[in-house]
């Protein structure tokens, strides 16, 4: 066994429960290693786990089909990917690359099915986690609807920074421009312009937030 | 030692297309014209070699902080 239960309830779908719905899950769970550009899960491929970052960050994505990536979500420690199509059935809706050395849990969907059963107040979780969820992809919708380009580089490293202790997934200007849906140039040319503006400075690989009030104005969520 | 471009060994085809374009000379193919490697100092971390690599196979990727002002130490 190697996930322990202080992780497991850690994680918001297993927080709050007690000892032997813990336990139960425990009993289930399974670790998976990989390492950066390693692909966890293909869009497309029948889904078999609902699974849990405990070390590193995993990057969730669809490709279309010209080669554009879209990426929906980093996943850090504690968070969960590939949920949906666990609960609705069918096939995984994204694929799952690594973003550096990581390790993640699993439970297998008919395990958690059965936990489920037994212990139905794991659903309420499941219920709380889901519309988060909702509420990201809303989140989403809405920067790609009607945020700017720049707006969107400067919210995108609202998110993703860290205080340089390592923790935080390190993104390549291809990734950022995935993620917020625009092409890699236009990344550059934000963080040029943010670094203009005086928010930001470039340190050859490390972007530094340098005004975090003139940032969150930039992006719009002052 | 400082970070440098992660070159990913089972995607790099040895096309050394980035180690052409890499002014700061961080990139070097070796006699035979094939593995690239990377004098770290020399990198400035301009990442046209992410660029230009068509086969994905190295990346350049920025770690994001907040500046700690003195006053908050
Ligand atoms: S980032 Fe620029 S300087 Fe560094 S290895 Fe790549 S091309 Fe050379
Ligand atoms: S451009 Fe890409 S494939 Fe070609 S040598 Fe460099 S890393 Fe390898």
């Amino acid at each position: 066994m190697t996930a322990t239960l202080d992780f497991i309830s850690s994680v918001p779908y297993f927080a709050g429960l007690d000892g032997p719905v813990l336990k139960a899950i425990g009993r289930h769970v399974f670790e998976r290693k990989a390492e950066r550009g390693e692909i966890l899960l293909f869009e497309g491929h029948p889904t078999d786990a609902l699974y849990f970052v405990v070390a590193g960050a995993v990057k969730v994505f669809k490709t279309s089909a010209d080669g554009k990536e879209q990426i929906f979500s980093i996943i850090r420690p504690g968070d969960s990917f590939n949920d949906v199509p666990v609960f609705s059935g069918g096939v995984n809706l994204t694929s799952a690359e690594a973003l550096g050395p990581v390790v993640v849990n699993g439970i297998k969907k008919t395990d958690l099915e059965a936990v489920i059963r037994e212990y139905p107040q794991l659903a309420q979780n499941v219920i709380r986690v889901l519309s988060r969820k909702v509420q990201e992809l809303v989140s989403l919708v809405e920067d790609l609807s009607f945020r700017h380009v720049t707006g969107r580089v400067a919210k995108m490293l609202l998110e993703y920074a860290g205080d340089g202790d390592g923790e935080r997934p390190r993104l390549t200007q291809q990734e950022m421009a995935a993620m917020i849906g625009t092409a890699r140039e236009m990344v550059g040319r934000s963080l040029k312009s943010l670094e203009e503006e005086g928010a930001i400075r470039v340190e050859r690989n490390r972007i530094i937030i340098t005004d975090l009030a003139a940032l969150r104005e930039l992006a719009g969520v002052a | 030692m400082a970070d440098m471009p992660i070159i990913d060994h089972d995607k790099c085809q040895q096309c050394g297309l980035c180690a052409s374009i890499c002014a700061c000379g961080a990139l070097v193919a070796d006699e035979k014209g094939s593995v690239s490697i990377i004098e770290v100092e020399k990198c400035g971390w301009c990442t046209l070699c992410e660029l230009v690599c068509p086969y994905g196979a190295i990346s350049c990727p920025f770690e994001i902080v907040i500046e700690r002002k003195p006053d908050q130490d």
